[in-house]
């Protein structure tokens, strides 16, 4: 060995091993199973539509991002994620451009990556929530036996107005339970046999998929959990005091976007709160307002918006929750 | 009241001690010079007494303490004094050096003992015995042995924490000491317990070392009250804050030391030089020094005289591997990468870590994404996170409103970070901008 090749870096000499990217990649990789489930029960508008998505996503990201950011893999999982909140029988050119407003917008405006307040999926939705109501609206049902038909005018031209639609639609549980008052079954619920956005359906796919980024540490698991605990808390008094009015803890739990909401859009590692204390007034936080707006807000379902209000307070939260130092008396919190 | 013998937070690094963990401590021949950088310890460095061309025999004083926080330094091998001048240090710098050409026909070992007899010394004559002798504290920090074992008169101190911790990956100097020279540290131990006038004393050993446990145990002196614990096996353990914590479930607070909860911490091996001072009659001019990684041949413990260079150290270990790329002082954990093979062991180096370029980190760095998994590894509870966004836009005096003064840049945080920052090199930067300008800035 020449002596000149000695290399001098900084201590600490060795690492844990994980890298941002490999974070990134792992998260892409567990979202996987989400989307053939969603492929499984929607049939092929669910891909096409997580496609659109990332085209737009990943194509902004690559236009007019840094150099090399690419590969780190977290435009990826924008572009996933944003396909997965989507109506399955959304015009795909406004999927896309749900995916170029969530990270031009979203991410490259606040500078790029690690630097976002608002989780750029949701705040893409959120666009796409104001700007097409209708569509973003209208819940085709899951495939039973017309597995190839796709669910509908998917490849309308952008601006004009699509075909209507062939396939079934129906209300999703939670638009049934408010404006219907007509409950859905709990296995359905579980599994994903019902209506609603691509990764809206198996709770308990999502559930699998998120515990494995849980138990690799990519995640904190405390906002879940917090989310959980709080959604099923308040669930299950209101159901106590009047069971005809409030469902009970696991319907809330297992229905609308709960469980894809709690375990991959408020633990982005960007947008949430980097102290453990913080993590669980996160999550609390997000599992009352979804309560909150669920049961007597205007909307159906309030995932998104209780996430996105939770993101802009995590500056915040960091604040409040500093860790107390060793050796000064201080509030065991946390772990 | 005793501790549960762990702390919070930390990582867990592995080991990698197999290597050298069951190489027996061998001596190694006097290389052709040795290289004394006068600047050996924390304080301030020695002042050289002798000239180009002197004669020195080993254990000659060719540096003499300067101040309280200084201690002598000495010839490691007898010979003739070539070069007093800036010499590569350790600790990246170029910093004044004695040179000495090693004399291989003269005898370097018998000679009359230049330290007096322990037995009847006071307290005090120890003390100063132990100053003249040149001791610094092994364990890495190199902090002057004789400062530790005089506390103001306001403090007392009630027990002494003997640290055989060895946290830090690849590194088996302590060890290897307590397997094989379990008398010595027990002697050492006792000749503090007398300095400081203190009847109680633990020895804390991570778990993972069994044999070192069990040699220590087995040889326990019967007069003393001395105690052994096997501790949870979790870098930083040896760090002085979380031993105390470990042991005796008391913690030092932000600013102040050890001995303000009545503790004095001294790590084995210092213990054990302790020891061999008095009995040799020698100051302390050899330590034991592991030589380890995959980037060395045939890693080994050896015994080596106080300024050897690496290049003599690695050549006595079958020499380097063809893909060794990274040498480093200490454990990988805190240790500093060396550039040159010429670069002398201190008094203070516990260990030579060369690591392969498959060891090695990437240095390519990622934005933060704000996973807080350094704030879950800090063992001081600071937030890392903060800390480092503050450090890159050069916002020093803020870190320190965030107690930067805490960090021991123990490089827990650098260990955990997905996104690669090198935030103990940007605490490091930062404490040192802090350290120049004025404290009203």
């Amino acid at each position: 060995m020449r002596t000149s090749a000695l290399l001098v870096t900084a201590s600490p000499h060795v690492g844990a091993g994980d890298s941002t990217p490999k974070i990134m990649w792992h998260v892409v990789l567990s979202l996987v199973p989400i989307v053939g489930a969603a492929t499984w029960f929607f049939g092929p508008s669910a891909p096409l539509m997580v496609a659109a998505a990332l085209v737009g996503a990943v194509g902004t990201e690559w236009g007019f991002g840094r150099r090399g950011t690419l590969h780190d893999g977290s435009a990826v999982i924008t572009g996933i994620l944003l396909g997965l909140t989507l109506p399955p029988g959304l015009p795909l050119w406004m999927a896309c451009l749900g995916g170029v407003f969530s990270i031009a917008i979203g991410k490259l405006l606040f500078g790029g990556l690690g630097q976002n307040v608002f989780n750029p999926a949701l705040l893409g939705r959120a666009f796409l929530q104001a700007s097409f109501p209708v569509a973003m609206t209208t819940w085709s049902l899951p495939a039973k036996g017309d597995w190839w038909l796709l669910r509908g005018d998917l490849f309308a031209l952008p601006f004009t107005s699509a075909r209507p639609l062939d396939a079934l639609t129906g209300a999703t549980p939670l638009g049934r339970l408010k404006f219907e008052q007509q409950p859905t079954a709990l296995l359905d619920l579980a599994l994903g046999t019902t209506t609603g956005s691509l990764g809206e359906t198996s709770g308990l796919l999502i559930l699998a998929c998120g515990g494995y980024l849980a138990l690799r540490n990519y995640l904190n698991w405390r906002i879940p959990a917090s989310i959980f605990v709080t959604v099923a808390a308040l669930a299950s008094g209101l159901h106590q005091f009047a069971p005809a009015r409030y469902p009970g803890a696991l319907f809330m739990l297992f229905s609308g976007g709960l469980m894809l909401g709690a375990m991959y859009m408020a633990t982005d590692l960007v947008t949430s709160p980097v102290t453990n204390l913080g993590c669980w007034i996160f999550g609390a936080g997000v599992g009352v307002l979804v309560v909150v707006i669920r049961l007597w807000g205007g909307l159906a379902e309030g995932v998104m918006y209780s996430i996105l209000i939770m993101n802009a307070l995590v500056p915040f939260l960091n604040r409040w929750t500093q860790p107390g130092l060793f050796g000064a008396p201080r509030l065991r919190a946390g772990a | 009241m005793l501790g549960r013998l762990k702390f919070r937070h930390g990582v867990h690094p592995p080991a990698l001690k197999e290597l050298t963990a069951r190489v027996p401590i061998r001596r190694l021949p006097f290389p052709d010079e040795v290289v004394l950088p006068l600047r050996q310890h924390a304080g301030k460095p020695a002042r050289p007494v002798v000239r180009v061309g002197d004669r020195v025999e080993r254990g000659d004083t060719i540096g003499e303490a300067d101040g309280f926080v200084s201690t002598p330094l000495h010839a490691s091998a007898a010979g003739r004094v070539e070069e007093i001048g800036l010499w590569p240090h350790p600790d990246g710098s170029y910093a004044p050096a004695i040179r000495i050409r090693v004399d291989a026909s003269s005898p370097q070992a018998a000679r009359p003992r230049l330290v007096p007899e322990w037995t009847g010394l006071a307290p005090g004559a120890l003390i100063e015995a132990i100053r003249q002798a040149g001791v610094v504290g092994l364990g890495g920090a190199a902090f002057p042995t004789h400062v530790k074992l005089s506390p103001p008169k306001d403090v007392s101190i009630d027990t002494i924490l003997i640290n055989g911790c060895e946290c830090e990956p690849y590194l088996t100097t302590d060890h290897r000491t307590m397997v094989e020279y379990p008398a010595r540290v027990h002697l050492g131990l006792r000749v503090m317990m007398r300095c400081l006038g203190v009847s109680r004393a633990m020895i804390g050993i991570e778990r993972n070392k069994p044999d070192a446990i069990e040699a220590i145990r087995g040889t326990l002196p019967v007069d003393l009250d001395v105690s052994v614990h096997a501790l949870e096996v979790k870098y930083p353990q040896g760090a002085e804050k979380m031993l105390i914590k470990s042991l005796l479930d008391r913690e030092v607070s932000s600013g102040k030391l050890p001995l303000h909860v009545g503790v004095v911490v001294q790590n084995v091996a210092s213990a054990a030089t302790i020891a061999e001072v008095f009995d040799t009659g020698l100051p302390l001019i050899e330590r034991i020094v592991t030589v380890t990684g995959r980037g060395v041949r045939r890693p080994a413990n050896l015994i080596v005289p106080v300024g050897t260079k690496i290049r003599d150290l690695v050549a006595a270990c079958g020499g380097l591997t063809e893909d060794a790329r990274e040498i480093v002082f200490g454990g990988p954990m805190m240790g500093s990468a060396q550039a040159s093979l010429d670069i002398p062991v201190l008094k203070g180096t516990t260990g030579v870590v060369v690591l392969t370029e498959a060891e090695t980190k990437p240095t390519v760095s990622y934005p933060c994404i704000r996973c807080g998994h350094c704030l879950d590894s800090c063992p001081v509870f600071l937030n890392p996170q903060l800390l480092g966004q503050l450090a890159l836009k050069e916002r020093y005096e803020e870190m320190a409103e965030h107690h930067l003064a805490d960090c021991m840049l123990c490089g827990c945080c650098g260990y955990t970070c997905p996104s690669n920052i090198p935030l103990p090199q940007l605490f490091a930067l930062a404490k040192a901008a802090l350290r120049k300008r004025p404290a009203a800035a």
